[in-house]
C-alpha cells in the first residue's frame, strides 16, 4: 500500500477491543432497566409462581418440585440471558446503524462476539446467584456441597451460556428486522421450555416432544442441572436411566461449533444488501 | 492482499500527487434499476469535494461503496490506493465516516462514547481535545439520548474524525441542523482541511457546496453530470443571461448568450416608449443546479 500507511502502528489488537466491548456491553446491560429486571426477574418469579403452586408436590420419592424445577429454571435462566438477549439485542442494534458504525471502523468480528460472551457470563453469574439464593432461602431447595456437582453446574453453565451466544449471534442473522427478533425469539424461548421439560417431568411428555427437544441445548442443560440439583437415585427416573454427562457435555459442545460456523459465515453489519 | 507488499521506498513519487479517491466506471443496481450508473470521479488529497443532488441521486449509495461498506456491480475504485470491497482494518483506520449514529447506544454519555471508541484507533485524538474541538465540553457528561440533534451530529462527527483519518466521508453532514449549527460545523470541517484532510461531502444545499468545496459534482440519476469548482458550476450554462418583458400585454421571456445585442434590438423597436417589466438576469448557481439535474425553473417556481 501507500508510504503514508506505514506510519501509522498496527491497528489495536481485537482483544483490547473485546476487552473494551465487554465493559461497554455490561454498561449497556445495567442501564436498561427492562433487560436487568427481566433477566432477573423472571426465572425468579417463575420460582416463586411454580413453586408457591406445586411446591409441595414431589415429582418422584424424596424429590420435591421446587427442588426439580430449579434446576430448569436455571438452565431457562442462561438461555434468557444468552440466547434471547443476544438475539434480540443483536437484531435492535442492527436496525439502529450501530453495526454499521462498528463495520466503518473496521471492528473485528471476534472483538464484537467476545464483548457479548463477556457479556453474558457476568449477567449470567449474577442471575444465577439470585436464583439460587431465592430457591435455597424461600423454598429449603438443598444447594449440593459436593464439588464435583458445582463443577458439573459450572461446565453445564459455562457451554449453555457460550452455545446460546453464539446460537443468538447466529439466529440475528436470520431473523430479520428488531420487531421481528423481538416477536419471534421469546416465542422460540417459550416453546423450547415446554417442549424441554422446564415447567413439566421431561419424562412425562409426549415422545415426540422429547424428540424434538433433544435436538436443542436446553433439554440438555436441564438435564445437566438436574444432575447437580437432584439425588443420585434420580438418575434412574431420566429417560436414558442415567446423567448422561458425556452426551450433554457433547451437545453443548456440537451446538457451539455449529453456532460459530453458522455466526461466521451469515454475520452481516447492515440490513439488507 | 495490500499489507503483504513490501514498503515502497522514499524515493518513489509524492503520496499526494494521487488521487484520494479514484473511480471508473462505477454501477449499482436494485433490483435491474442502475442506481449509480457509470461514474467516473477523481478526488485530489487535501481537497474537499462535494457531491450535490437531489434526493435518490445516488449520493449516498456512492459514499457508501467507497467507504468500504457496500458491493459495486461493476467498475473500478480505489481509494487511498486500495479497494474498498477488501479494505482491511489498517485502510479502514485512515478512512474516517460520519454517519447516523455514535454505534454505542443511547445510553452513554458523550464522554464514555468518545472514552470507548478511542480503543479502536491506532492514533486516535484525546478525547478532552475531541470533545473540546466540537464544543461538547459542556454536555461531555450528558447521556447521548438527552443531546439535542446538534450536539448529536456533533458527536457523530467527533466519532468519524476520531481516529485521524486521511480522508473523511460526510453524508449530508447538516440535514436537520439549525443554521446557527450548520455554521459551526462548517467552521469544522475548514478546520480538518486546513489540516489537510480530504473531504468528501455529500449535500443537497447549494449554499454548503459553494461555502466549503473546492470542487462539486452534480449527480442526478446515478450520473455525474457536472464537476467544476463552485464558482464555475454550469459553464454555458451560467454565461446565458435571461431578458424578460413585457409586449402587447403579455410577457416575453428569450435566453440569450448576448443579451446586450438583444437589448440594443428590442430597444430600437421603442426609440421612444419604455420597456414594460424589463430585466436581465444571471443564473444563480440554484438555477444552474436545477437546469444539471434536468427539473425545469417553472416547476419549482
Amino acid at each position: 500500500m501507500t508510504g503514508t500507511v506505514l506510519t501509522r502502528p498496527a491497528p489495536s489488537a481485537w482483544a483490547r477491543i473485546a476487552w473494551a466491548r465487554v465493559g461497554l456491553e455490561l454498561r449497556l446491560f445495567v442501564r436498561e432497566p427492562q433487560q436487568v429486571v427481566f433477566s432477573f426477574a423472571y426465572p425468579v418469579l417463575m420460582m416463586v409462581v411454580f413453586g408457591s403452586v406445586f411446591g409441595g408436590n414431589e415429582v418422584s420419592p424424596g424429590v420435591p418440585f421446587s427442588q426439580y424445577f430449579v434446576a430448569g429454571i436455571a438452565a431457562t435462566g442462561i438461555m434468557l440471558t444468552s440466547f434471547q438477549a443476544v438475539g434480540t439485542g443483536i437484531a435492535e442494534e442492527r436496525d439502529r446503524g450501530d453495526l454499521e458504525r462498528l463495520q466503518v471502523l473496521g471492528t473485528p468480528l471476534v472483538a464484537y462476539f467476545g464483548g457479548k460472551a463477556g457479556q453474558v457470563l457476568v449477567s449470567t453469574v449474577a442471575q444465577l446467584a439470585v436464583l439460587l439464593a431465592v430457591a435455597s432461602l424461600a423454598y429449603d431447595v438443598p444447594l449440593p456441597d459436593d464439588p464435583a456437582r458445582w463443577l458439573t453446574f459450572t461446565w453445564v453453565a459455562l457451554g449453555g451460556a457460550l452455545a446460546g451466544t453464539v446460537l443468538g449471534i447466529a439466529v440475528s442473522s436470520v431473523v430479520g428486522s428488531a420487531r421481528a427478533a423481538g416477536a419471534g425469539i421469546p416465542a422460540f424461548a417459550v416453546v423450547l421450555q415446554f417442549f424441554s421439560g422446564v415447567f413439566f417431568v421431561y419424562t412425562e411428555l409426549p415422545a415426540w416432544m422429547q424428540q424434538v427437544a433433544a435436538i436443542f441445548p436446553l433439554k440438555w442443560m436441564t438435564q445437566g442441572m438436574r444432575s447437580v440439583f437432584l439425588p443420585e437415585q434420580a438418575a434412574a427416573a431420566e429417560v436414558a436411566g442415567a446423567w448422561e454427562h458425556g452426551r450433554t457435555a457433547l451437545v453443548l459442545a456440537a451446538w457451539v461449533i455449529i453456532g460459530v460456523v453458522v455466526c461466521a459465515r451469515t454475520f452481516r453489519w447492515r440490513r439488507g444488501a | 492482499m495490500t499489507t503483504t507488499e513490501p514498503a515502497p521506498t522514499r524515493s518513489r513519487t509524492a503520496p499526494d500527487e494521487r488521487p484520494a479517491i479514484r473511480v471508473r466506471g462505477l454501477v449499482k443496481r436494485y433490483g435491474g434499476r442502475a442506481v449509480v450508473d457509470g461514474i467516473d470521479l477523481d478526488v485530489r488529497r487535501g481537497e474537499v469535494f462535494a457531491l450535490l443532488g437531489p434526493n435518490g441521486a445516488g449520493k449516498t449509495t456512492t459514499v457508501e461503496i467507497l467507504a468500504g461498506v457496500r458491493r459495486r456491480d461493476a467498475g473500478e475504485v480505489r481509494v487511498l490506493g486500495a479497494d474498498p470491497a477488501g479494505g482491511d482494518r489498517a485502510w479502514r483506520d485512515r478512512v474516517g465516516v460520519v454517519g447516523q449514529t455514535t454505534g454505542a447506544g443511547n445510553a452513554l454519555t458523550v464522554r464514555e462514547t468518545v472514552d470507548h471508541f478511542a480503543h479502536y484507533h491506532v492514533t486516535p485524538q484525546r478525547s478532552e481535545e475531541l470533545i473540546a474541538a466540537v464544543g461538547l465540553t459542556e454536555a461531555a457528561g450528558r447521556r447521548v439520548d438527552r443531546l439535542s440533534g446538534g450536539q448529536r451530529r456533533r458527536l457523530e462527527v467527533a466519532l468519524g474524525v476520531q481516529g485521524r483519518p486521511d480522508l473523511l466521508f460526510l453524508d449530508e453532514p447538516t440535514t436537520g441542523l439549525d443554521p446557527v449549527a450548520r455554521r459551526q460545523f462548517w467552521a469544522l470541517v475548514e478546520s480538518l482541511q486546513a489540516a489537510g484532510t480530504t473531504v468528501l461531502l455529500t449535500t443537497h444545499y447549494l449554499d454548503e457546496a459553494a461555502h466549503l468545496a473546492d470542487r462539486v459534482g452534480v449527480i442526478t440519476d446515478g450520473r455525474l453530470v457536472e464537476v467544476a469548482p463552485p464558482a464555475e458550476l454550469g459553464g454555458a450554462l451560467r454565461r446565458e443571461a435571461t431578458v424578460h418583458w413585457t409586449e402587447d400585454g403579455a410577457p416575453r421571456e428569450v435566453r440569450t448568450l448576448t443579451p446586450a445585442a438583444l437589448l440594443r434590438d428590442l430597444l430600437a423597436a421603442v426609440p421612444h416608449g419604455e420597456l414594460p417589466d424589463l430585466t436581465v438576469t444571471r443564473p444563480g448557481l440554484e438555477d444552474v443546479y436545477l437546469r444539471l439535474v434536468g427539473i425545469p425553473e417553472e416547476a419549482v417556481r
